[in-house]
């Protein structure tokens, strides 16, 4: 019970939770009011931040080839990195995943969503002490944009026309309308730096709440506290120090015997071993990311939907989630989008496993034999497992199922994306226009599914310029059944972000954003002594 | 002395080596004068030069075969990263690549010219003395390497100044006290220590020392700017992985070695002389048996430096290793490039030395007539 209820507090605390909420819940387990009340009080409600202190964190994901400039950012290491030193224009909300204000204090839109003005804020400085002026806001922008940028960003910033400081603002021009745009704009790669960063571009001169001090690539990075910073609700410790642990048993170890505060990637499998330590928490953020068995629609066998039916309805999702997340996660409905994302479209029914069915579809696809499905376990933890788990399921329904197991080494580029039928995964995006366009335009450079559906393209697009919400929400509805009924998507589970701490890691924020609160844990957590 | 009348051979990698570098200056090998004809002169005067200064002879030779052993690597190295699936620009941008960014950066890099092109253009700036820079971060590969090598270096000396006197003086206790107790108990912890897999000997270290007692810090990441003392208790578990590991392998070739000598005549005469057995060891069976012990050694050090790529990512030691896997993954060809000649110079430079102590160490050799 003492789990439970610790749960149950960490989970008021981080706003999982109402505290009427919890206190009934915990009422139910046979607390007083009173005592209920005091727990959550030491769980860290409505508790003021303590400043100071020197957090460490061991993340996996950096490696000795990592560089500075934000445009190339992609591993986790670096992702905190840049949310530490730097800021974007616009954050999203850690609980509902809309635009909030950062450097961008305020902005509006053209009815049609082509033109969109931003207010940037005044009075904030650089670390070297020279103010944020526009003109570093569009240079920014510039940089990412530019077609021979190398930017993380520029599959995001492709649809932008012109950008511009009018007026004292920045004016974004749009070639289609974009309801989202300023989403868009809290990409971690869209850092603001002094003259965009053309200058210096791995200088990590930023207006974040704290200063890199030391920086070795694969090795480790140091900060510290940026005492002119122009927000007050974060940066709480004194100096922060991330070690790279790549290795999972190392960063369980370094946990264990407090060497760090905080570590990343946590094995689902080795949950249950860690949470025995004493002073240890386990902090499970539900997200966007999910794992994926993709096929192409457009290569046979599979340009059958009757076979990719069948095949969707041979995936037992509960399971999935139970063993190869440990219960880790949430299933997933054949479509990428989940409740985290804004206009989710309720009330779609839950698609389970059936072997009948599954047997009805694959005899009506006339398909003879196997089926070849290619997996390795860098496409996601346990995706071997999976693929075994799925093996079985399938056979159960008449489907046979051979597994190649393929070299992790270069999977991205000679399997994923580029045979039939594999596994994979996908980290979410900020809004449902992002991750469609990504993955099921039928242009997208990514669209792995091979899903091309002029209707779909079309309503995708009237989609994105509708400031209706309530319009806006029924074509999403629409394309998600598109996807869900007519996809080449096998989506049997979102995984949840799985990291942990020691106990005096105060104030963690599960936001649905992205791992890691969404980058920021350093910037929003403290230390209770 | 007894020394110079020992006409075995001493055992060990290192025979062949030393027969051929030595078989020169044996008379037999010169062409009789009456026969030679002008041409020849200059390999009468090499030999010339060979027999009176053998181990000058043999050091030019062997930094000769060096350096075409090292083009040969090189050209090795390019063809396997060649092999590989997937260039530099796929496998960096990874799940991330679209068709514009990895046509961004092979052009920027030149990755779209031939093969034959790149290897002699990196190949030209190598010879000129310029390493490249790296296609990840742009920096130069020299200076990146510098503090990698650095930290490898400073695991590998602390592990073999405890490991090489530990194993030989281990080596010749288990002499003493062959077939009894000390001798079977040093064979069992050595074997065992040598049986288990290093990450799992440091794992175990780990818990014992890092996490339950907490004695030693862990992880043992150092850094540039740390101080000495620090950066000594980080290596504590390492260095402490790395001795077990080759602990054994030492320790056995010195004892056969020795065991080896120790049935030679002169070692009766000594023991009739009425010397004591530890002085028997040291003094008299112990020089005839360095050729051998000097080449595990020197395989070991090399061992120390170039193959500990798995106690670093245990220990999250900053080493060459890690960063090769690293370039290795993203396929950075002037990074793998470095790193695999300065391991494989480990290598041919131990080895030499290992030769050449062989050469000092054993009369015969030093003064060939």
């Amino acid at each position: 019970m003492k789990d439970q209820l610790d749960h149950l507090a960490r989970s008021a605390v981080a706003g999982g939770l109402s505290r009427r909420d919890f206190l009934g819940r915990a009422a139910a387990l046979g607390l007083t009011v009173t005592a209920a009340n005091g727990l959550l009080v030491s769980a860290g409600w409505a508790q003021t931040p303590k400043k100071g202190g020197h957090l460490k964190l061991g993340l996996e994901g950096g490696s000795g080839t990592d560089v500075l400039d934000p445009a190339k950012y992609l591993s986790q290491v670096l992702f905190v990195v840049g949310r530490n030193w730097g800021d974007t224009l616009i954050e999203s909300d850690p609980k509902s995943g809309e635009a909030v204000a950062s450097l961008a204090e305020s902005w509006e839109a053209s009815p049609d969503a082509k033109v969109w003005t931003f207010k940037i804020r005044k009075g904030v400085q650089f670390h070297d002490g020279k103010d944020l002026t526009v003109a570093d806001c569009v240079q920014t922008l510039k940089r990412h944009s530019d077609e021979k940028s190398e930017s993380g960003a520029l599959g995001v910033m492709k649809s932008i026309g012109e950008i511009k400081e009018d007026g004292g603002n920045l004016v974004i021009s749009l070639s289609e309308g974009n309801a989202d745009l300023p989403l868009l704009l809290s990409d971690y790669h869209l850092i603001i730096q002094p003259n965009g960063g053309f200058d210096d571009p791995t200088a990590c001169v930023g207006t974040g709440p704290f200063k890199l001090t030391g920086w070795e690539a694969g090795v480790r990075a140091t900060f510290e506290k940026n005492p002119n910073d122009w927000r007050d609700d974060r940066g709480y410790v004194d100096s922060v120090e991330i070690v790279v642990i790549n290795d999972a048993t190392a960063r369980v170890a370094a946990l264990s015997s407090g060497q760090v505060h905080y570590i990343n990637r946590v094995d689902p499998k080795t949950v249950d071993l860690l949470k025995r330590g004493p002073n240890v928490q386990i902090l499970s953020t539900s997200g966007r990311g999910h794992y994926v068995f993709i096929m192409h629609c457009d290569t046979a066998p599979f340009d059958n939907n009757d076979l990719r039916l069948a095949l969707k309805y041979a995936m037992d999702r509960e399971k999935m989630v139970d063993t190869v997340l440990r219960g880790f996660g949430k299933v997933g409905n054949d479509f990428p989008i989940n409740e985290t994302y804004a206009l989710f479209p309720e009330g779609i029914e839950q698609r389970t496993y059936d072997p009948d069915k599954a047997k009805f579809h694959f005899k009506k696809s006339g398909h003879e034999g196997s089926v070849l499905l290619r997996t390795s376990d860098v496409a996601f933890p346990g995706a071997v497992d999976a693929a075994q788990l799925y093996q079985q399921t399938a056979a159960a329904a008449g489907i046979t199922i051979d597994i190649r197991r393929e070299p992790g080494d270069g999977y991205w580029s000679n399997v994923w994306n580029v045979q039939p039928f594999c596994t994979s995964y996908w980290g979410g995006r900020p809004t449902q226009d992002q991750m469609y366009t990504t993955a099921y335009y039928s242009k997208a450079d990514w669209n792995d599914t091979r899903f091309k559906r002029p209707d779909f393209d079309k309503l995708l697009l009237e989609a994105r310029a509708e400031l209706d919400k309530s319009k806006r929400s029924e074509m999403y509805r629409d394309m998600a059944m598109m996807v869900r009924d007519e996809g080449g998507l096998i989506l049997p589970m979102f995984n949840d972000f799985v990291n942990a701490s020691t106990k005096a890691v105060q104030g963690y924020v599960d936001d649905i954003g992205n791992d890691m609160s969404n980058g920021y844990v350093a910037t929003r957590v403290w230390l209770e002594s | 002395m007894a020394v110079t009348q020992d006409d075995r051979a001493p055992a060990g990698a290192a025979g062949t080596d030393l027969a051929a570098a030595a078989s020169p200056v044996l008379p037999a090998d010169l062409p009789p004068p009456a026969t030679l004809s002008p041409l020849s002169a200059p390999v009468v005067a090499l030999n010339d030069f060979r027999g009176r200064h053998p181990l000058a002879a043999l050091l030019l030779q062997r930094i000769g075969l060096s350096v075409v052993l090292l083009f040969a690597v090189s050209l090795l190295i390019f063809l396997g990263v060649e092999a590989l699936p997937g260039d530099f620009a796929q496998t960096y941008l990874g799940q991330s690549a679209t068709p514009q960014a990895v046509a961004n950066i092979r052009a920027q890099l030149g990755l779209d010219q031939p093969a034959v092109t790149r290897y002699l253009s990196w190949l030209g700036g190598v010879l000129e003395g310029d390493f490249g820079k790296s296609w990840a971060s742009g920096q130069s590969v020299t200076s990146q390497i510098a503090g990698r090598l650095g930290n490898t270096l400073f695991l590998a000396f602390f592990a073999a100044i405890i490991s090489v006197p530990l194993a030989v003086g281990l080596g010749m206790v288990a002499v003493l006290y062959r077939n009894r107790f000390p001798d079977r108990l040093i064979n069992v912890l050595s074997l065992g220590a040598i049986s288990l897999p290093e990450f799992f000997v440091g794992y175990l270290l780990i818990l014992f020392f890092g996490i339950q007692l907490g004695w030693v810090s862990f992880p043992s990441t150092v850094y540039s700017g740390m101080p000495f003392l620090a950066r000594l208790q980080a290596v504590a578990l390492p260095v402490a992985t790395l001795v077990l590991v080759v602990l054994a392998h030492m320790m056995r070739m010195t004892r056969a070695a020795i065991l080896n000598v120790m049935s030679s005549p002169y070692i009766e005469t000594a023991e009739l002389k009425g010397l004591g057995a530890f002085r028997i060891i040291a003094r008299h069976a112990a020089p005839n048996a360095l050729a051998p012990i000097i080449n595990v050694v020197a395989l070991n050090l090399a061992y120390l430096v170039v193959g500990v790529v798995v106690v670093e990512v245990v220990f999250v030691y900053p080493g060459m290793g890690q960063y090769m896997v690293d370039a290795v993954t993203v396929r950075d060809m002037p990074v793998v490039q470095a790193c695999g000649l300065i391991f494989a110079a480990v290598y041919i430079v131990l080895n030499m030395i290992a030769d050449i102590l062989g050469i000092v160490a054993n009369p015969r050799l030093r003064h060939p007539r």
